[in-house]
């Protein structure tokens, strides 16, 4: 292929460029979180490129230790997500293994009813959820939020594991009955392990969803700093100290850690599992 | 994960043979999922009254609530496989499917039902109304606002993040830097909309005329000596600022799915192109363009969806003032300010029907993906 140089040197700028104003926003909030609070509200962060100074840790040790308890928020944030992840997947997984390789009766317009559900928005389910949560007053618990976000990660698990574990080959299984296997131990020891790949997208995908999660964290788990999550507290900062921007850079970043440093380390699965979230509703 | 944990349904079963007699099999049927019962609700309980230190609560309630599930299918399976034969056949099919189609008709289907119903219904969800709660939706100042704004999200945020996402993968597949520009301008992804608004709050920050700008937009226009602006709360220039966020979030997304699209484009085709004497631009209209079109449709269709329902952004930004509202935003604040559950239930519905003809259509093309 024949590219002059200007053109490789414009196509190179422009990336370049675009790269640049992609990662400032980013690369400032965190110079910023460095900073002590004179110095963010007296100078922009940029100034420290040319006048260096006015760093401290004191940000981090007041937004995790202090009064906004990011640090409980932080382990809170585990809490909800790790199980509303593996739920799921697990529940999905059975599900996805008997529609795909056992019969019994209204299988069709069982599955056809699982995808159709893939288009329901969450909102619709947040009123009549909370209304029978608080009749049995289980809201506010952890047990709650899984649930809820093993509710509406399900449909699209379901149909995206289906998928998968339907293509597998059919002579796999076929040897693991005859040799005596159930399904119960045919689909622990052999599909379980096989559908690693479908997993870990998934995983993934509903990781970074409801660690990122506002709306559903907001409405059953409330803001009660015991077991409110980080975006909550987020929230909550911005509502009630917009303008503290010592906490809320660092807050920002500690929120952001995590799945940051997932992106990082399992880009390949990311991108996968992104993909694969495109149909969720 | 929860697999390792499942493999051990053969322990049980031996003992069972071990008792051996149809009362020691009843016994064990009827003990081992009382036990099972008995240590949920304890760990239930313990987790509801805990005062142990924070990160014992966390990891008791990761266990607790990982291991339960799994426990869950083994001893209704263990149950299930001591029935007669043709009873297992019959049942063991809802082991596997019964729980996700439990809780799907309790998380979506029965509550998709419920919130059409009460749309019909007063604030309290007594008094029939009719259409009132639409009729409410369509004439009401705010509302009528929210809705030109999600038609904004929804034709700027799709076009912008779906257009420089192809912009950006193509002209990246030409520079040696495609990685780490890829990498810089995918990675927004992981970051929650909530923090993304914090980033840009930031960017956006405004002081007074005379004081120190420390958000990066109005330490620009004063180092050019331009009068600072309030970016956010000037309608409705304030939506097309919000809306950069989304743009800055997604078009990562666009550009990483459509450049896996133009590996696809045949390099003979793009040769032939150039050998007839094509520009670079004749080539991405006539021959890039129409190979990866079906790919750009899915991925704007799949943040159109996303703008349809935009919440976190605009909740965060601007809590829905000056004029920045969203259908999503002003839906949460007829359940959570206002208590209006009629008017809340409503608005949901006419978020569905805003969706499902997109969702339908998507989920046709990554059917014919065959994902």
């Amino acid at each position: 292929m024949k590219t002059s140089r200007t053109s490789l040197i414009l196509v190179n700028g422009t990336v370049i460029l675009l790269a640049a104003i992609w990662t400032i926003p980013t690369l400032g909030l965190f110079i910023t979180s460095f900073r002590t609070k004179a110095a963010i509200s007296d100078s922009g962060w940029w100034t420290v490129f040319t006048h260096p100074g006015g760093f401290s840790l004191d940000n981090y040790n007041n937004v995790i230790f202090g009064g906004d308890g990011l640090g409980t928020a932080f382990l809170n944030t585990l809490a909800v997500t790790i199980p509303a992840v593996v739920i799921p997947i697990l529940i999905a997984a059975f599900a996805a293994y008997g529609f795909a390789w056992m019969s019994f009766p209204g299988k069709k317009i069982l599955f056809i009813t699982v995808v159709a559900l893939l288009v329901v928005p969450l909102q619709i389910s947040l009123i009549p959820i909370l209304k029978a949560y608080l009749a049995v007053s289980l809201n506010g618990t952890f047990l709650a939020i899984w649930l809820a976000h093993a509710g509406f990660g399900l449909a699209l698990a379901t149909y995206l594991l289906y998928n998968y574990i339907s293509q597998l080959p059919k002579d796999i299984l076929e040897s693991a009955y005859i040799d005596g296997a159930s399904h119960f131990q045919t689909f622990t020891r052999l599909i379980l392990p096989l559908s690693t790949p479908a997993l870990a997208s998934f995983a993934i995908f509903q990781f970074l969803w409801v660690w990122n999660d506002l709306l559903v964290a907001q409405t059953f788990l409330g803001t009660n700093k015991d077991v409110a999550v980080m975006t909550s507290r987020l929230l909550n900062i911005v509502g009630s100290r917009g303008q503290d921007w010592q906490l809320l850079t660092a807050g920002a970043f500690v929120s952001m850690l995590v799945p940051v440093a997932v992106f990082l380390a399992l880009q390949r699965f990311f991108v996968r599992g992104m993909m694969a979230g495109s149909v969720k509703g | 994960m929860a697999g390792a944990r499942l493999v051990t349904d053969d322990a049980p079963r031996g003992v069972v043979q071990a008792v051996g007699t149809g009362v020691g099999r009843v016994v064990i049927s009827l003990v081992v999922p009382v036990v099972a019962f008995l240590v949920l609700w304890a760990g239930f309980l313990f987790l509801r009254d805990a005062q142990a230190p924070k990160i014992v609560v966390v990891v008791v309630a990761i266990v607790w609530g990982v291991g339960g599930t799994g426990l869950l299918y083994i001893v209704s399976n263990w149950l299930v496989e001591k029935l007669p034969g043709t009873w297992r056949g019959r049942v063991l099919p809802f082991v596997f499917v019964g729980p996700a189609l439990a809780i799907l008709t309790f998380y979506l289907l029965v509550p998709a039902i419920l919130t059409i119903y009460n749309s019909f219904r007063d604030a309290t969800g007594g008094k029939f109304v009719g259409l009132d709660n639409y009729a409410y939706a369509f004439t009401n100042p705010d509302m009528l606002t929210a809705i030109r704004n999600n038609v904004l999200w929804l034709v700027l945020g799709t076009v912008f993040s779906t257009g420089l996402g192809l912009a950006i993968a193509v002209l990246a597949d030409r520079s040696k830097l495609d990685r780490l520009v890829k990498t810089l301008i995918f990675l927004p992804m992981a970051i929650s909309f909530v923090g993304a608004a914090i980033i840009w709050r930031f960017v956006f920050s405004f002081q007074p005329e005379g004081q120190p700008q420390i958000g990066l937009l109005n330490g620009v226009l004063s180092s050019f000596g331009i009068a600072p602006q309030s970016w956010l709360t000037v309608e409705p220039w304030n939506t097309l600022f919000i809306i950069v966020i989304l743009v800055w979030g997604q078009a990562g997304f666009a550009m990483v799915i459509l450049s896996a699209a133009l590996k696809g484009v045949p390099d003979e085709m793009l040769e032939a192109g150039r050998i007839d004497g094509a520009t670079e631009w004749q080539i991405f209209r006539r021959i890039i363009l129409p190979t990866v079109w079906p790919t750009v449709v899915t991925v704007a269709t799949t943040i159109a969806i996303l703008t349809l329902k935009i919440f976190d952004i605009v909740q965060t930004m601007t809590g829905g003032n000056f004029g920045t509202n969203v259908i999503a935003t002003l839906q949460y604040k007829q359940m959570f300010t206002f208590f209006d559950y009629g008017r809340g239930s409503a608005l949901a519905v006419i978020l569905l029907i805003a969706v499902t003809p997109v969702m339908w259509y998507n989920l046709r093309q990554f059917r014919s993906r065959g994902m």
